[in-house]
């Protein structure tokens, strides 16, 4: 038996040799720096951090996945040990990928966070809902440190229950050595050139989005009849699309499997500084504008370790970090003050004000029916038969049923017969 | 003095899967109110398409690792029996991997630039588009649960009684006949709780169909993950679903139940 | 004949091994890609190892995988001495309810766990954690113990129980002496099966686990969600490589005890 072993691995290993050599066209994926910076956090308030060391605590953060510097580069800060180092409070972090799964894990799972960071429509529901604890400001101290027009959002009036952590648009992010189109727009994700190269989001929210945007309706529309027809724009689009990923985003588009796709500039630059085939960019038709905040939800066992945590991350050497890592733009004057210009000016994280008044929007939350029914219709059109439906299979399933009972009756019949005899 | 000691379990019978189960069946008979309701069971036939999907996928993985295990069981029980136990204890191996890895090794390999591809790509063919397909998630299913067809077949067929098969060669039958005759009803058991090991997870898995199938190709499990922690927070549809789930297996259950004559069934 | 069936075994073998061949070669490569090996390294193993998140979750997986199956095992072995004292029509009853989470399709054991947890949740305010996931573990693991006590009880000779009691046992000690012998063999395999399906399960965790208690299997998934690093690559080449040395050990002290016998 050790010699088919041995064949296979001989075999495998030939097989993976063959592939290296055709693929050498593929570029080294690493970017080697020349110089790795280290980051540092300096906090000027040390007694305000330490009240907690020593005895024992800890929080559990719930965070969108690739959302947090991790410390997983060299140079890079790790914000969960950093935090720990800092006060002693120990960090249990996981993530989620959607908006509508951390409501189902907060709703239905009975699980405890302390920490979570919704984006705004999703706050605002979670407000109604009466799922956050309010946030006590006299405890954050670094809130002074986020930007004016960032305070008082509508999605939370007097910001009460969020301090905001991130914000961005939402775009396009394509290969530009296959695509090589002048002003692309929302409708790219349905072209047939591209047919089996599109990643499309896999959530609801931003999916209606895109359509709505394309058929010119509000954003924020909560009329049937335009769901509905923002659905049926969404059914369409199926036969084009490769797959309705997440942050899956990153690794195929990061390996060339896709070549184009919809998603948040943020996530944008991190895959530009990776691979320069990549490029973005915000459709002139408009596209939303999301603020993701920290929030406390209720039955938090540690609001005070929590509003330190909130704070830690207003703390401008840590928005800093984050903003540099994840890519996303940050709401924290402290730290926009530090970016270099480059990032400022290149248009992607920081579009100008006009831009921003006029062709973005941010999302509100709908009436439970509207919401009820974008679910249903979701559902509905990831369900359905890309291709065109085949007739044959219910028919030929329900024939072999037919055909199964058929012959247990004669099997059952043949049985009593010898058993007689 | 015997009989209480078994009382624990039965305590926890009731609490851990009784009463879970009348949890399933009541939340999918009522509304988020705790109203009486069947508008989830009748909201379910709107998803009847993703059903009959995973009814047909899980069919074809199961009638595909069938006709893979059969021979395979065969020659496995035909082996010198000093090298039996090492022979089967290989084939067994990718089985003890965690089966998130296993599929996302498929994952890697069916891209289109992944190994399968470049290895067409030698001959100038393809690229195909493999991975994201319907026929992506069958050979996932295909991979993750071959072993569950392999080891009831084998466990049946190493103890079919030698003298049996050699008396139906002394009757007359040949090779094929007496494998038809004689060798697949007496393995009948084997095949029958093969089929359910493998047709039961496949028909559920909201794993495989996530990873190979693109998101685009759902099935009953990905319906139900959405209605709990998904993106379509709906608990009592969820509920609902698997209560239709549950019915559904257990049909087929006692369809094939039928088959199998002896009622010793041959578990692990 | 023989030549074909060799060529079928090798065939399936490839089937079953390619992926998993494909995970250790690319573990060692020095860049990110999946598809071009570029160069040799050991990176991806000591990331792996300063991985918090990833140990963590190992420690967890190995806590409740040895509680749940050493739970499961007393609780099995007890439910089945009792079970096999029973009545025919109790006996049956009682049977086809622990065939229940065996049948059942894991998703919905998951979820009917998750409701039962939601309920008692909200009102006796525990939270989900390591006490949710181990009832759901031992839930899931006391039927595997169970039916692989029962056969021993059948090829047990029901009058050694009694023999023991009429030579001066008490019923106890004569079920320490003499009965529970006869049945290890079944309870060490119930355990053995127990604690593997608790180190491997993913569905039922995934809906029973809380915020401090991730599985290995539940980061494992998280991860394929997320921009996938090698270290994913190497975690599986290791987990190959335990799983291998202990299905080897096991083979050869099998097969040593087997010789042992012959000798005899």
């Amino acid at each position: 038996m050790k010699k088919f072993l041995l064949a296979l691995t001989a075999l495998s290993v030939a097989l993976m040799c063959g592939c290296s050599h055709i693929e050498e066209y593929e570029e080294d994926i690493e970017t080697t720096e020349d110089e790795v910076e280290i980051q540092t956090v300096n906090v000027s308030n040390k007694d305000y951090y330490s009240r907690f060391k020593g005895q024992d605590i800890s929080i559990n953060v719930y965070n969108w996945g690739e959302y947090i510097p991790d410390g997983s580069e060299e140079g890079i800060l790790n914000v969960n040990e950093e935090f720990t180092k800092l006060t002693g409070i120990k960090v249990n972090y996981s993530t989620y990928a959607t908006n509508e799964e951390l409501y189902a894990k907060l709703k239905g799972g009975a699980s405890t966070y302390d920490i979570i960071i919704p984006s705004d429509y999703m706050i605002s529901r979670m407000i109604k809902e009466n799922m956050l604890e309010p946030i006590d400001m006299s405890e954050i101290p670094n809130f002074s440190n986020i930007m004016e027009k960032f305070r008082d959002p509508e999605y939370d009036p007097g910001s009460k229950y969020s301090v905001p952590y991130t914000w961005g648009t939402v775009g396009i992010i394509y290969d530009k050595t296959v695509v090589d189109e002048e002003d692309i727009g929302w409708d790219i994700l349905w072209d047939e050139d591209y047919a089996g190269s599109i990643l499309m989001f896999d959530n609801p929210r931003d999916a209606f989005a895109i359509a709505e945007n394309l058929l010119g309706y509000s954003l924020n529309t909560e009329d049937s009849e335009e769901l509905r027809k923002a659905a049926e724009k969404l059914k369409e689009q199926k036969k084009v699309i490769q797959a309705y990923v997440m942050d899956e985003i990153f690794d195929k588009m990061g390996a060339g499997e896709a070549i184009i796709a919809p998603y948040y500039a943020g996530d944008a630059v991190m895959l530009m500084d990776e691979f320069e085939d990549l490029d973005f960019v915000i459709p002139e038709s408009g596209t939303n504008l999301f603020i993701d905040a920290v929030c406390i939800p209720k039955g938090c066992r540690n609001k005070e370790a929590a509003e330190m945590y909130i704070n830690f991350l207003c703390e401008p050497d840590v928005a800093y970090a984050v903003a540099d890592y994840i890519g996303y733009s940050t709401p924290n004057q402290a730290t926009f003050e530090m970016l270099d210009d480059e990032v400022k000016e290149d248009g992607i994280s920081y579009p100008d004000d006009d831009f921003i008044e006029e062709k973005t929007t941010v999302f509100c939350n709908l009436s439970d029916e509207a919401n009820l029914e974008m679910q249903t219709l979701w559902t509905e059109m990831k369900s359905s038969e890309e291709q065109t439906p085949n007739r044959v299979i219910v028919p030929a399933f329900m024939a072999i049923c037919v055909i199964a009972s058929l012959v247990i009756l004669i099997r059952r019949y043949i049985k009593k017969k010898k058993d007689i005899f | 003095m015997k009989k209480l000691i078994s009382a624990p379990y039965l305590l926890w019978m009731a609490v851990f899967i009784i009463i879970p189960l009348i949890m399933v069946a009541y939340f999918a008979f009522t509304t988020t109110d705790g109203a009486f309701t069947l508008d989830n069971l009748a909201a379910v036939s709107q998803y009847s398409n993703i059903f009959i999907r995973s009814i047909w996928l899980a069919a074809i993985a199961t009638v595909i690792c069938l006709i893979i295990s059969y021979p395979l069981a065969l020659i496995l029980a035909r082996i010198d029996k000093s090298y039996q136990s090492t022979v089967l204890m290989i084939v067994m191996l990718p089985m003890w991997m965690n089966f998130l890895l296993r599929t996302y090794a498929w994952m890697t390999l069916l891209g289109n630039n992944g190994l399968i591809n470049a290895f067409f790509g030698l001959f100038g063919l393809g690229p195909f588009k493999m991975l994201n397909t319907q026929g992506a998630v069958v050979l996932g299913m295909v991979y993750n649960y071959l072993p569950f067809m392999i080891l009831p077949l084998y466990n049946v067929l190493a103890k079919l009684d030698k003298s049996v098969i050699e008396a139906a060669q002394d009757l007359g039958c040949n090779n094929t006949k007496t494998l038809i005759k004689v060798i697949v009803p007496l393995s009948m058991p084997g095949i029958m709780s093969g089929i359910t090991m493998v047709f039961v997870p496949a028909i559920s898995t909201f794993i495989i169909s996530r990873m190979l199938g693109g998101g685009s190709n759902l099935l009953i499990g990905d319906l139900i993950e959405m209605q709990f922690l998904g993106n379509s927070y709906n608990p009592n549809l969820g509920a609902a679903i698997s209560l239709v789930l549950m019915v559904i297996i257990l049909l087929i259950m006692t369809i094939l139940n039928q088959f199998d004559e002896d009622d010793d069934r041959v578990l692990m | 004949m023989k030549k074909l069936s060799k060529i079928y075994l090798a065939l399936v073998m490839l089937f079953l091994y390619m992926p998993i061949f494909v995970l250790i070669v690319f573990s060692f490569n020095v860049t990110k890609s999946r598809s071009v090996f570029s160069g040799f390294t050991f990176d991806w193993y000591i990331k792996l190892f300063h991985n918090e998140l990833i140990m963590t979750s190992l420690l967890n997986t190995i806590i409740v995988a040895v509680i749940a199956s050493v739970l499961a095992t007393v609780l099995g072995t007890a439910a089945a001495i009792g079970i096999n004292s029973m009545k025919k029509l109790p006996k049956t009853l009682v049977m086809q309810g622990t065939n229940i989470p065996i049948i059942n399709p894991e998703i919905v054991t998951g979820v009917s766990l998750m409701l039962l947890f939601v309920f008692f949740a909200a009102r006796m305010n525990f939270e989900f954690g390591f006490v949710t996931l181990i009832i759901a573990h031992i839930t899931f693991n006391v039927p595997y113990v169970i039916l692989n006590i029962m056969p021993k009880f059948r090829q047990m000779n029901p009058n050694i129980y009694e023999a023991a009691q009429d030579l001066g046992c008490s019923p106890v000690s004569a079920f320490f002496k003499v009965v529970l012998p006869e049945i290890m063999p079944g309870v060490i395999s119930g355990f053995l099966m127990s604690f593997t399906f608790s180190l491997d399960d993913f569905v039922v965790s995934y809906f029973t686990s809380g915020a401090t208690s991730q599985t290995l299997p539940i980061t494992i998934y998280s991860m394929t969600r997320r921009k996938v690093s090698p270290e994913i690559n190497a975690l599986s080449t290791i987990i190959f490589l335990v799983v291998l040395i202990v299905l080897v050990a096991k083979n050869i002290i099998e097969r040593r005890s087997v010789l042992k016998k012959g000798v005899k």
